[in-house]
């Protein structure tokens, strides 16, 4: 088989391909699930109950999609500019903390004002923590993957010090948790008795927001050129720094918004446990959408399915979950994969 | 065709060695290749001319076996080619030099010549003897270089003789050489001609691709001319014309740039004892002292490396010079940026348009506003004027006759020219009074390089001092009204075109002339 270039690339190739790598991966870790000894249909057939199967199921699969919408839009911005964020989760724990440290009592306003105001210190909170890897590579080059990568660590041991030192809740009865985020800075219920909050909503438009800040600002439209092709864009006089700032500011923003979302809409108060790995699963959802920010949506819902479904899917078959971590890394790898489809034609031969 | 062919008399007798077949290769709708059919003899220097685009890279990758023909077939040396494998035709004495380059750099290049050719049993052994086979083809050939330098080390006239060794070392009879004079020096490319014409004599054939027709003229025995993947002409050399051949490639007559002479207006640009340092402290210019004036083309000659570079990046407000004095439009400049460059007037068009000019991943429109994406024009409130940049481009393609795209096309996916005629259309639209043309027409076809240099002219005549860097001693003649050479960070006094001959500005480019003591004004004609 050879490739060869598309002169021109059909729209519906740009959606068929993921869908159909997507597919695939299902279809090979069908020949998993038949290793495990479970019937394949009945199998898909539960991960699907489990993941939209009821209203319980749907909200379920929602609740867990909106951080990682926050944190996918964070690592689709951040690649957008060739910026390689790797920092998600400890943007993530920033954030929580920064909403902990002014939404446990410190500042009182009524709800329409204080959950914007949390989201605000979050993002700040996030924001501020990439900038100083951001500040590294631009004056001393120090790869960015790396410092991003080890501040996560930095973060997440310091929220341990903070959760069983001084912010420790007296009423937690020991536990390592902060005291509760106040009734005003709690995000809203949306389906009355299930945990799907409003987080959601912000979320959603926050993906609208960056999809219109990449495609129709002046900024996003730097940080596409700068991403692109750096030289050109410093030659035609686009300040690299700035543009590469501003990205750092608004990547590390919108996962420490992540933190927020988990923190004030389900738990309530600050716990090591609040982010399985959303700051890292983040940059796989950015991957799959392509790093388009409503992309970002899709494979949020999708990636949050796969997890909620297997869960289901384990108790009812009695196979591991682990087929969920599977089923998305064989995802992944076939959607990049079929980028390579996408721009070149294949011919036999 | 093929009676063109049978009417070239000087090589009747010779024989094939090399034969295409109707070679016909489709990408999607484009057909790259339609019907070639291709004849080479033994002891015949071929050359292949095209426009870019025209399919002649792509019929070289069909018989190098990069690429599979959809229909015809190649022989060689009398026997069939097997199709898409590149190891039947280095077996069968084909060898290629690419364009790029295909060394690896931290290796010697004795190492890079033997790579993949080292016996399994006692290579070591086998080494001095390997050693023994380049140093006596090198010599025979004429292709100066140390086997055990590091590729990394060498120039890239030295990097391109590793090439043409290496192909030879394979035991290549048949040596297909795509666009190798594109990266030489003028002195280079003699030296190269000389190998050439020995490796003729000694009975090998050369296909030499380019659409350089002084040097198809100077080196090729036949050419053989495509235009749209068609083989529109097969002559011998002796009976060719430029005139001729160039409209063959092109496909119609190819209009020379035309200019109407106007009196140079005032300085608009002037350099004074100019000094510029490179990172490790050594002198990139030195004591530089130019005078631009308004609706003059200055010519800088000189071989690459010589200072243009520090220059360019002077005048393009990535540099500020270490001493002496910087004026634009009469005011010193004393802080640079691109961007406080293009506001006073500097339209600056880089050397390398993929890697610097364009962001190729972009669309047109949107490298069309890459400098003034935050004029009021085109951004109001931080946001983008959708409408507003998609008239523009609309207007500028049309104006500017760039072929082939319209608003929204990807630029990586135009050709040289029409990338070329994008960054112009950015730089001439904004109405420069400075222009630093930096290579303007390099790797251009004949088409595209006139159409380059008449905007140039346009421009020109609406005022603007042409600054035009080239290593292309012809075009510098051509179209410059005053040529001054660089030679390791010194510029020589301009001379008027009218005054300067090929011979003294090659003399001065190679560091023999004089490079007399500045004189305010010195050779403008006013």
């Amino acid at each position: 088989m050879r490739l060869e270039p598309r002169a021109h690339v059909p729209f519906w190739l740009n959606i068929a391909a993921p869908i159909a790598a997507v597919g695939l991966a299902f279809a090979f870790c069908a020949l998993l699930i038949v290793w495990a000894g479970a019937p394949v249909l009945e199998a898909y057939q539960a991960l699907l109950r489990g993941a939209f199967g009821s209203v319980f199921a749907v909200t379920e699969t929602l609740t867990r999609a909106a951080p990682l919408i926050f944190t996918g839009l964070a690592a689709a911005v951040a690649f957008r500019a060739k910026l390689w964020n790797i920092g998600g989760e400890g943007q993530l724990y920033a954030g929580a903390l920064a909403a902990t440290y002014f939404g446990t009592g410190l500042v009182t306003l009524p709800p329409l004002i204080m959950v914007p105001f949390l989201f605000l210190v979050g993002a700040i909170a996030g924001g501020l923590l990439l900038l100083l890897p951001v500040i590294l590579k631009l004056k001393l080059r120090v790869d960015e993957v790396v410092t991003t990568l080890l501040l996560n660590f930095v973060v997440i041991l310091f929220a341990n010090y903070l959760l069983f030192g001084p912010w420790k809740d007296p009423l937690a009865m020991g536990w390592p948790q902060a005291a509760p985020i106040i009734e005003e800075g709690i995000l809203s219920p949306l389906v009355p008795r299930m945990r799907l909050h409003s987080g959601l909503i912000w979320a959603l438009a926050f993906a609208i927001f960056a999809w219109g800040f990449i495609r129709f600002s002046r900024w996003g439209f730097q940080i596409r050129a700068v991403g692109h092709n750096p030289e050109a864009a410093a030659f035609a006089g686009i300040p690299i720094g700035a543009t590469v700032l501003r990205t750092a500011l608004l990547s590390g923003g919108l996962a420490g918004m992540a933190g927020v979302c988990e923190l004030a809409g389900l738990k309530g108060y600050l716990t090591l446990d609040l982010s399985p790995g959303f700051g890292y699963t983040g940059i796989a959802v950015a991957m799959l959408a392509g790093l388009h920010p409503l992309g970002v949506i899709a494979s949020a819902i999708f990636i949050a399915a796969i997890y909620n479904g297997a869960d289901a899917m384990s108790r009812a078959m009695s196979i591991s979950n682990y087929l969920a971590d599977v089923l998305t890394a064989t995802a992944l790898l076939l959607v990049l994969a079929s980028v390579l489809f996408v721009r070149f034609r294949p011919r036999l031969r | 065709m093929s009676d063109v062919d049978e009417a070239a008399p000087e090589s009747a007798g010779a024989q094939s060695v090399l034969r295409l077949n109707g070679v016909t290769k489709r990408f999607g709708a484009l057909t790259a290749n339609d019907a070639v059919s291709l004849d080479l003899r033994s002891g015949e220097i071929l050359a292949l001319l095209g426009e870019n685009g025209a399919g002649k890279t792509t019929l070289m990758s069909i018989l190098f076996g990069h690429y599979v023909a959809d229909e015809g077939s190649i022989e060689a040396f009398g026997r069939l080619l097997p199709p898409g494998k590149p190891k039947a035709a280095i077996a069968a004495g084909i060898g290629m030099v690419h364009q790029h380059f295909t060394l690896g750099e931290n290796l010697s290049v004795l190492d890079n010549i033997v790579l993949g050719t080292e016996p399994l049993w006692a290579p070591r052994q086998q080494r001095a003897k390997a050693r023994a086979r380049v140093v006596e083809l090198a010599e025979h050939f004429g292709l100066a270089v140390d086997p055990h330098r590091l590729v990394r080390d060498l120039s890239v006239g030295e990097r391109q003789r590793v090439e043409i060794l290496k192909a030879l070392y394979r035991g290549a009879r048949v040596l297909i050489l795509d666009e190798p004079t594109a990266v030489l020096a003028p002195k280079e490319i003699e030296t190269l001609f000389a190998t050439l014409k020995t490796m003729v004599a000694e009975g090998l054939s050369i296909i030499f691709i380019s659409h350089k027709l002084n040097e198809v003229m100077a080196i090729a025995d036949r050419v053989a001319v495509l235009r749209q993947g068609k083989l529109v002409a097969e002559l011998p050399v002796a009976g060719a014309s430029k005139q001729s051949l160039a409209q063959a490639m092109v496909g119609r007559p190819v209009a020379p740039p035309v200019r109407h002479p106007l009196p140079p207006g005032e300085v608009v640009m002037q350099l004074a004892g100019l000094m510029l340092h490179g990172e490790a402290g050594q002198p990139l210019l030195e004591d530089l002292h130019l005078l631009l004036y308004g609706r003059e083309i200055l010519g800088i000659a000189g071989v690459s490396g010589n200072g243009q570079g520090a220059l360019a990046a002077l005048i393009s407000g990535l540099r500020l010079p270490d001493g002496g004095s910087f004026d634009l439009l009469g005011a010193p400049v004393k802080q640079t940026s691109p961007l406080a460059m293009q506001r006073r007037g500097v339209g600056r068009i880089p050397e390398d348009r993929h890697a610097i000019g364009v962001v190729g991943d972009l669309s047109v429109e949107e490298n069309l506003i890459l400098e003034a994406s935050g004029d009021p024009r085109f951004c109001t409130l931080g946001l983008l004027r959708g409408g507003v940049i998609r008239r523009h481009a609309r207007a500028l393609i049309e104006r500017f006759d760039i072929r082939g795209a319209d608003p929204t096309t990807t630029t990586r996916a135009l050709s040289g020219g029409n990338m070329q005629k994008v960054i112009l259309a950015r730089v001439l639209s904004e109405k420069p009074r400075v222009i630093l043309a930096n290579q303007p027409t390099r790797g251009l076809d004949v088409g595209a390089a006139a159409k380059v240099q008449q905007l140039l002219f346009e421009a020109c005549a609406e005022g603007a001092g042409i600054i035009l860097i080239s290593e292309d001693l012809e075009e510098l003649l051509q179209i410059s009204d005053r040529i001054a050479v660089l030679y390791r960070g010194h510029l020589s006094n301009p001379v008027p075109v009218e005054e300067a001959s090929l011979t003294e500005l090659g003399l001065l480019m190679s560091g023999h002339g004089e490079f007399e003591a500045y004189r305010e004004g010195a050779g403008h004609a006013a």
